[in-house]
């Protein structure tokens, strides 16, 4: 039975090793990185892989199922938002021009011309797919129509 | 113990400064958003660690309340540079009164 008890010590502190290890990855890449998406890149390693690893050392060296409960529910609320919050703040940089898009290799939100040519995120949800810049500016007249001023003149 | 304790919190510890040393410098809000996430996930990291080697699993609540407060922050930052984004012109939201994108900035260095 100490046996066994070794084992789990030995495999708990080699996840929680493992795990902290991410952490410092984690910081090395985000002082190193040149844009939002790469710092993000490597700031969501241990978002999910460290915590995941964290969770399971510490799940093993705690007794008692309420505290394994409670990791495991943090666990599974990690990996549910990681992606949304990531998916929301990369959608924001690339809009927000915070990306070094000379540094892409695959750029599939931008046609040949350097525009946008897919939605931007803020059309009306009944978009036509092939003409979402029509459709937004003509939802934007719609909203500021009752304010009294012209509406705004569309983006290019 | 001891020895893995210390090595645990030392790799954690200069994981949290660094992630200190980019939401210093952070040239943008979103990049000091992607920071703090880390650094957020960096604590609750090192308070399970500290559980898990004292086997005191009194901090275990804070974990939940770290890790809920963590994605609301930064997707209400998401939405209010967003938002901004919305009422802008020119696409960038330069003209609405955020500051220059990282992309006009590294191109004039």
């Amino acid at each position: 039975m100490s046996v066994l008890a070794t084992v789990a010590d030995v495999v708990a502190i080699a996840c929680l090793l493992t795990g902290a290890l991410l952490c410092l990855t984690a910081g090395i890449g985000l002082v190193r990185f040149p844009d939002v998406l790469s710092r993000m890149h490597a700031g969501t390693k241990p978002q999910v892989l460290g915590v995941l690893l964290v969770m399971l050392g510490g799940a093993i060296r705690l007794h008692g199922w309420s505290a394994t409960w409670m990791l495991l529910l943090v666990a599974v609320f990690q990996l549910l938002t990681a992606p949304v919050s990531a998916h929301m703040i990369s959608r924001v940089a690339y809009r927000r021009r915070h990306v070094r898009r000379d540094l892409l290799l695959v750029d599939e939100l931008r046609d040949a011309e350097g525009r946008d040519s897919v939605y931007r995120g803020d059309e009306p949800a009944d978009a036509p797919p092939e003409r979402p810049a029509e459709a937004l500016a003509e939802s934007r007249s719609e909203d500021q129509a009752p304010s009294g001023g012209p509406p705004r003149a569309r983006e290019g | 113990m001891t020895v893995v304790a210390v090595i645990a919190h030392a790799l954690l510890g200069g994981g949290a400064l660094l992630a200190l040393i980019r939401l210093a410098l952070g040239p943008s809000l979103l990049d000091r958003v992607v920071a703090t996430d880390t650094l957020l996930v960096i604590i609750s990291a090192s308070l399970a660690v500290h559980a898990a080697l004292t086997r005191d699993p009194t901090v275990i609540p804070v974990l939940v309340v770290v890790s809920l407060l963590a994605f609301v922050g930064s997707v209400s930052i998401a939405r209010y540079v967003g938002g901004m984004l919305i009422q802008s012109a020119s696409g960038d939201g330069e003209d609405v009164g955020l500051p220059e994108a990282a992309e006009v900035q590294e191109g004039r260095r």
